[in-house]
């Protein structure tokens, strides 16, 4: 079977998935919703974008007779915070499979380069002490900046003349990483009586979501657009990946610009992460399973695996968070991706090969 | 020029030849591994390149193909400076099979040959007719066919050769270059993959195989280019380059070449080395020598005294003599003369200096030509103690009667005489 079947079949099914999983999130909470009502709602939801009469606007297409507290609740409360779970393991999947390739490195993840510590600093220093942020930024784009400054910063240490070896770069960013974590901590200690928010951010959390997190700007949503676009361009790059897997040297025998790839998966990835990062906090553990479960699952080829695995993250990271807000107390998402995803990574381990990539 | 270099499969023929390379240096860290290479392969041909661990063979392999860029010199590929293509290019000119590659993950082996496609196929498109064809034909011409399907890791060291052989096959170039493709192939296997990769340079392809087994490169190779030292020692036909003295200085082992009874190609056995080259003597108490070398018969001689850190001058040698570009490359000083000009008066007086200063003289076993005569005198007269090394006796020599009667004179005199170079460095320390 073709290698564009075969992605499209797989795609699809992880896709149909991810739905059941949004449906069922959707109707689990404090006021239960039954499963129909929820899939009503969650269709309403739906929404196309029309350009009637030379103006843009959205049209539901769907629309049912549903009891307004239920609408309500689906539509304000949860599905704004499954669907910002579900572009946030998106973007994680998507970002620790290509790096997982770029680094050719069973152990590296999303935040291998220094994101998550960069982006916790930002966010922690903006939680801590606003008024030392510059440019008055607030807690998410502090985040952000801090992800993409750290990314840049490890990149130009790891960089001579031209060349970025990834031994290096891996080297430079478990250091980074170190360096970056002894700030959060001391600011940590500074925290005083914010020090409960700041914890919860580290430890990676969806609540409070709400339809502005994701960035709306004129009625557009910024936020999934951008996710997406950074997910195109590294899916172009597939088969590049592919290629890399056989080294540096013989990917440039065969046509590949390497440094220049290299360069682009990192600032593609780097980015996407840092987005995810800046709404959910440090969610850990998603981007280093997922890719690895996928691979057993569908193979090693790039061209297949980064739509799936980036689905498949959607999909965790919502069912996680659906658990971690179930909870008698609710809890921050990261511990039950991390407390979930540690066994079940250990027992694949046991299992199966999932130590080579 | 004409068109995008970018958009060039396979170039159109031309009188470019495939593969031009003109003076090229290489300084990997602080040793320079080439110096001053040169080197052309045209259309049909097979090249080995052989030589010792460390010549610079991979190295001049990579270089040709851009992954190294050189300190000086050019390197053109069809044509065009490698340099300036980009890497696309370059992966529709040049193909490599490498030394050794892991190939640890669950890639089947049609999908790695299909890898072979990735610089004709455009980004934003699938692998077309054309590119499945050509996949297909390369799979079936290294027989690895039968276990397309298998996971790459799946597959024995020798079928792992043949999978990265087909994939350079599918990349469907005009140049191929492959770094010890035999290495891990059965004899069988061996013969299959030079077989394929001569009737690639019969179809108008070129390719260069760096080979470590001289009599695999000489029974499969049109012509061989000896690489040792950092440069080219010797280029041509089996035949003229594996000879007992350029394998000898190019590998520093006593050889001997016969044609092999069956294929009548070239066959090589190295003799055992005497003396580990570890165990050169403690500094002897000579510590300049001078030699009388010539016809290649000096360079083991020359390499073993350096070894033991004696001083040596070296002379005279016509320019072209091969013990010339040991001495050189061992940074002696030479007493050159013209080719066909024969040794005249100026030479022999700069020859007495030379020999005056030295502690000693070694005469290494070369043939005793009438134009040997003056120097040999010149070395009898000056009274400095003179060695000749005998390893052929001097009846298997050519021997001119003044040459000879001035050699008697010198192994009468205070001469000793040693059958081989260790057993003269024995007698120097």
């Amino acid at each position: 079977m073709s290698v564009a079947r075969r992605a499209t079949g797989w795609s699809a099914s992880l896709a149909v998935a991810l739905a059941g999983v949004v449906v069922l999130s959707a109707g689990i909470g404090p006021v239960a919703v039954p499963a129909g009502t929820a899939f009503k709602a969650v269709l309403e939801a739906v929404a196309v974008p029309t350009l009637a009469g030379g103006e843009f606007a959205w049209r539901h297409p769907f629309e049912f007779s549903l009891r307004e507290s239920h609408r309500a609740i689906v539509m304000r409360i949860r599905l704004p915070r499954i669907l910002l779970g579900a572009l946030v393991g998106f973007a994680l999947g998507a970002a620790g499979t290509v790096m997982q390739g770029f680094f050719r490195n069973p152990m590296a993840d999303p935040s291998i380069i220094g994101v998550s510590s960069g982006a916790a600093v930002g966010a922690v220093a903006s939680i801590v002490a606003p008024a030392a942020v510059p440019f008055g930024l607030g807690l998410e784009p502090a985040a952000f900046a801090g992800a993409l400054l750290t990314a840049f910063g490890v990149y130009a240490i790891a960089t001579e003349n031209g060349r970025t070896p990834v031994a290096t770069l891996l080297l430079a960013g478990v250091a980074v990483q170190t360096f970056l974590g002894a700030v959060t901590s001391f600011l940590l200690l500074q925290s005083g009586e914010s020090m409960r928010r700041v914890v919860y951010w580290l430890m990676g959390h969806l609540d409070n979501a709400g339809w502005a997190d994701f960035v709306p700007v004129a009625g557009v949503p910024l936020l999934p657009l951008f996710v997406l676009g950074c997910f195109l361009v590294l899916l172009a790059y597939a088969r590049d990946l592919n290629v890399m897997l056989l080294g540096e040297e013989e990917a440039a025998g065969l046509g590949i610009e390497v440094e220049r790839t290299k360069r682009l998966l990192l600032a593609v990835s780097a980015v996407v992460t840092g987005a995810g990062v800046a709404v959910s906090g440090v969610i850990g553990f998603v981007g280093l399973i997922v890719p690895h479960v996928m691979r057993l699952v569908v193979g090693p080829d790039h061209r297949i695996l980064l739509p799936t695995a980036a689905l498949a993250g959607s999909a965790f990271l919502v069912a996680a968070d659906t658990a971690a807000r179930s909870a008698p107390q609710e809890l921050p998402v990261g511990i039950v991706t991390a407390a979930v995803g540690a066994p079940f990574f250990l027992f694949l381990l046991r299992k199966r090969r999932v130590h080579e990539l | 020029m004409t068109g995008d270099p970018t958009e060039t499969a396979v170039p159109t023929p031309t009188d470019d030849p495939v593969l031009s390379i003109d003076d090229l240096s290489v300084t990997l860290g602080e040793t320079d591994v080439l110096d001053g290479v040169s080197l052309e392969v045209e259309r049909g041909e097979l090249v080995g390149l052989v030589g010792p661990n460390g010549a610079g063979k991979t190295t001049l392999l990579r270089t040709a193909r851009g992954t190294l860029s050189p300190d000086s010199g050019q390197v053109r590929v069809a044509g065009d400076p490698v340099a300036d293509l980009p890497a696309r290019a370059v992966g529709r000119r040049v193909a490599t099979v490498p030394q050794d590659t892991s190939l640890s993950f669950a890639f089947s082996v049609r999908e790695i040959v299909a890898m072979g496609r990735t610089p004709h196929v455009p980004r934003f498109s699938a692998m077309d007719e054309a590119d499945h064809a050509a996949v297909e034909r390369a799979m079936e011409r290294t027989e690895v066919t039968e276990f397309a399907e298998r996971p790459v890791p799946a597959v024995s060291g020798g079928e792992r050769s043949r999978v990265l052989l087909a994939r350079a096959l599918a990349q469907d170039t005009p140049l191929l270059l492959l770094d010890e493709p035999t290495a891990s192939l059965d004899p069988n296997h061996r013969l299959r993959t030079f077989e394929t990769v001569a009737e690639l340079a019969g179809e108008g392809r070129a390719a260069i195989a760096a080979i470590h087994d001289l009599d695999t490169a000489a029974r499969y190779c049109d012509r061989i280019v000896v690489v040792a030292d950092g440069g080219i020692v010797a280029d041509g036909p089996p035949e003229s380059v594996l000879t007992g003295s350029t394998v000898g200085h190019a590998f520093d082992v006593d050889a001997v070449v016969t044609p092999d009874p069956v294929t009548e190609r070239p066959r090589v056995t190295a003799l055992p080395d005497v003396e580990p080259a570890d165990d050169a003597p403690e500094i002897p108490p000579v510590d300049r020598v001078h030699v009388v070398a010539g016809g290649g018969r000096a360079g083991p001689l020359l390499t073993r005294l350096d070894r033991a850190g004696l001083e040596a001058t070296v002379g005279p040698l016509s320019a072209g003599d091969s013990d010339a570009a040991v001495a050189d490359a061992l940074g002696m000083s030479t007493l050159e003369v013209g080719a066909l000009d024969g040794v005249d008066d100026a030479t022999l007086d700069r020859l007495r200096t030379l020999v005056e200063r030295a502690d000693a003289v070694v005469v290494a076993d070369v043939d005793l030509t009438a134009g040997l005569a003056p120097v040999l005198s010149a070395v009898a007269d000056s009274g400095t103690p003179a060695y000749c090394i005998e390893e052929r006796p001097t009846n298997e020599r050519t021997v001119a009667e003044a040459a000879a009667a001035a050699y008697r004179r010198l192994r009468v005199g205070e001469a000793g005489v040693a059958a081989s170079t260790p057993e003269l460095l024995d007698v120097l320390a």
